[in-house]
């Protein structure tokens, strides 16, 4: 079996956001470009498993939708422990054309565990892993906590409402994960990095496709207005506060 | 054309959630002069589902009977129903369960999809929502541009209406097809609020010190019907379970009320509460960034201050 994880190309998840004039394009220059927190615990766990099942995991492809500038984030990914890389040429216009660029790469690939994250930091739309698996005709399974392999058998925890399932599934299949599948993300080790350099990255072209969604408009949320400090020994002031001010109790 | 809403009842009930996109359908088929359709998958009584008509609901198909939880079948279900009642706009909770559905049923939809939106649509011709990207740094409109549109609503952002209609009810069988995933067991936690239907939240962080501490938190928790959350490094070191890990790669919560306690205020967990309505901060920095996202503060050491909010907060529910 191979394991595909589809990683985005985010603003490192300090940047402080701003805008074109007219608002209606993010101004990008000066970011730091980082793995998609999720992708990355995505792609930790996917290492240890074929650390530990040498035989049933032959290689970790990363793949990701985006012009060359998300290369290093590729590479990145490479020096953490994923074999190859893919790119597909195309500026990801929205989660489906993301989606659809995906499925086309990944539809030949039948013997393949692909994961995504729940979200992607940026337009965190929760919606490409689905799509994808839709468009594959694949099973999905969302908000995975836990991923393992037993005896053959993909095996994994999803949280539910009130609660979580562990639940078997087919390869091949696509599981959206969250944090819990792996708890502290790899960073490279300097072995990784000198090798990332001449493992394969794979530039393909799309396919044409049109996005649905559009933004329109950026704003900045409102500004809090200030904190009104209370003093530790009067409690009775947040309470009443909190009763007859905020009406929250 | 009409609207459907898709809603989930859990043990055979539902909550507030339900009835807020209950509401948001009725306001959106109105708007649209269009027939609302609501969806109902599992057993439930019906006084329960004639409820739902005291928020506009006017026609219910339920399909009573209790099928596991799958993203493909209970997508093949609402896509069949959502054909069958040309549905132009369907409408989902943005829950666990509305999150894993949403993308799948508008690729087979053939619609756009929207996730997380706030509230009602800003436009219907051209279809326009409010959401928020960045992790809630920024606001966003956006525009659905193809006819079918899908929807994952976000909680407590459009409010509850009330109406009053008395509902055809309609009860189907699914012809549901069986799973490719297979359940070998759940868990449900029991006896404790959920953060996501939490009105009221206390989280704590490393400034809580230990997991030994927990007590007064968890006891102030249960003095206000509240859930118990934390920041990330407290369910990294395992103080707390992950599923109470809130922030930017943990839940994101929007509550009435949220006590920050102990917790700095780094903007990855900002991004996991600042849709919470009132946030009350306390920690014994005077400069901790948390103050500035907050609404009331109080500077002070959690191991006195802590027992005597538990003590008022007790009193004040006593009262
Ligand atoms: C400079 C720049 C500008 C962009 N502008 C926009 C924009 O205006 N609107 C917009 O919608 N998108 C834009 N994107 C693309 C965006 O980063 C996402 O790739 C895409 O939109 C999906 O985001 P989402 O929130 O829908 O993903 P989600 O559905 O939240 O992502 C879930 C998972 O899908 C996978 N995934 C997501 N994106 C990719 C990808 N590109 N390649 C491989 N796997 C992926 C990851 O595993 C991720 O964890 C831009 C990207 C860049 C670099
Ligand atoms: C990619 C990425 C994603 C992340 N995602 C998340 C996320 O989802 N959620 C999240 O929470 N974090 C997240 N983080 C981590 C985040 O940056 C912070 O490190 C974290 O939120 C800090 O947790 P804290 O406030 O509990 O601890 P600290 O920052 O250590 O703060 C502890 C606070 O407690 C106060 N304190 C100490 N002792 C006492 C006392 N006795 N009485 C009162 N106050 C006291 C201190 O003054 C301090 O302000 C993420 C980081 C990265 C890089």
């Amino acid at each position: 079996m191979n394991i595909f994880v589809c990683i985005s190309n985010v603003p490192d998840t300090t940047t402080r956001i701003k805008y074109k004039p007219g608002n209606k394009e993010v101004d990008y220059t000066g970011v730091q470009w980082i793995i998609n927190p999720w992708d990355e615990l995505a792609l930790t766990r996917a290492i240890e498993l074929k650390e530990a099942n040498q035989a049933a995991i032959q290689k970790i492809t990363v793949i990701t939708v985006g012009k060359a500038d998300a290369e290093p984030t590729l590479r990145k990914a490479l020096a953490i422990g994923a074999d190859d890389a893919i790119r597909v040429d195309v500026a990801p216009e929205d989660a489906y054309t993301t989606a659809v660029q995906l499925a086309e790469v990944l539809k030949s690939e039948k013997d393949a565990l692909i994961l995504s994250g729940v979200e992607s930091s940026d337009f965190n739309s929760w919606s490409v892993g689905g799509m994808l698996a839709e468009l594959l005709d694949a099973p999905s399974v969302s908000a995975v906590s836990s991923l393992n392999i037993e005896a053959g058998n993909v095996v994994v925890t999803r949280e539910i409402e009130g609660g979580k399932q562990t639940i078997t599934t087919t390869i091949p299949s696509v599981l959206i994960v969250q944090k819990g599948i792996a708890i502290i993300p790899r960073i490279p080790s300097m072995r990784g990095i000198m090798t990332a350099r001449t493992k394969p990255l794979k530039v393909v072209q799309g396919i044409a496709s049109q996005p649905m969604v559009k933004v329109l408009d950026y704003q900045a949320p409102a500004q809090k207005s200030s904190c009104r400090m209370i003093d530790p020994e009067n409690i009775e002031e947040l309470i009443d506060l909190l009763h007859r001010e905020a009406r929250v109790i | 054309m009409s609207v459907l809403v898709y809603i989930e009842p859990r043990e055979g009930k539902f909550k507030k959630y339900s009835f807020e996109l209950v509401s948001y359908g009725q306001r959106v088929a109105s708007a649209l002069d269009q027939l609302l359709h609501i969806l109902v998958i599992g057993k439930v009584a019906r006084e329960e589902l004639n409820s739902l008509g005291q928020y506009g609901a006017t026609n219910i198909i339920n399909v009573s009977e209790d099928i596991p939880f799958d993203d493909q079948v209970f997508t093949g279900i609402i896509s069949n129903f959502a054909k069958q009642k040309e549905a132009n706009v369907v409408v989902l909770a943005h829950s666990l369960t509305g999150r894993a559905i949403a993308p799948r049923l508008a690729i087979r939809l053939g619609a756009g999809l929207s996730t997380a939106v706030n509230g009602l649509p800003a436009s219907y011709k051209p279809f326009i929502v409010n959401k928020k990207a960045f992790s809630g740094k920024t606001l966003v409109q956006q525009e659905i541009t193809t006819e079918v549109k899908v929807l994952t609503l976000s909680q407590n952002t459009a409010g509850i209406t009330e109406h009053s209609a008395s509902p055809v009810i309609e009860e189907i069988n699914s012809d549901a097809v069986a799973s490719a995933t297979k359940v070998v067991s759940t868990e449900v936690i029991t006896g404790k609020v959920l953060l996501n239907e939490a009105e009221i939240i206390v989280s704590g962080g490393r400034g809580m010190r230990g997991p030994e501490n927990w007590k007064p938190l968890e006891e102030l928790a249960q003095i206000l019907g509240a859930a118990t959350a934390c920041s990330r490094p407290v369910s990294d070191e395992g103080w707390r379970p992950h599923h109470e890990h809130v922030g930017q790669t943990g839940k994101v919560v929007a509550p009435s009320l949220y006590f920050a306690l102990g917790i700095s205020g780094a903007i990855q967990h900002l991004a996991g509460i600042s849709s919470s309505k009132v946030i009350v901060a306390v920690n014994k920095d005077p400069e901790a960034p948390i103050f500035s996202a907050a609404d009331y503060g109080i500077v002070g050491d959690l191991q006195s201050v802590l027992p005597k909010m538990t003590e008022a907060f007790r009193k004040f529910k006593a009262s």
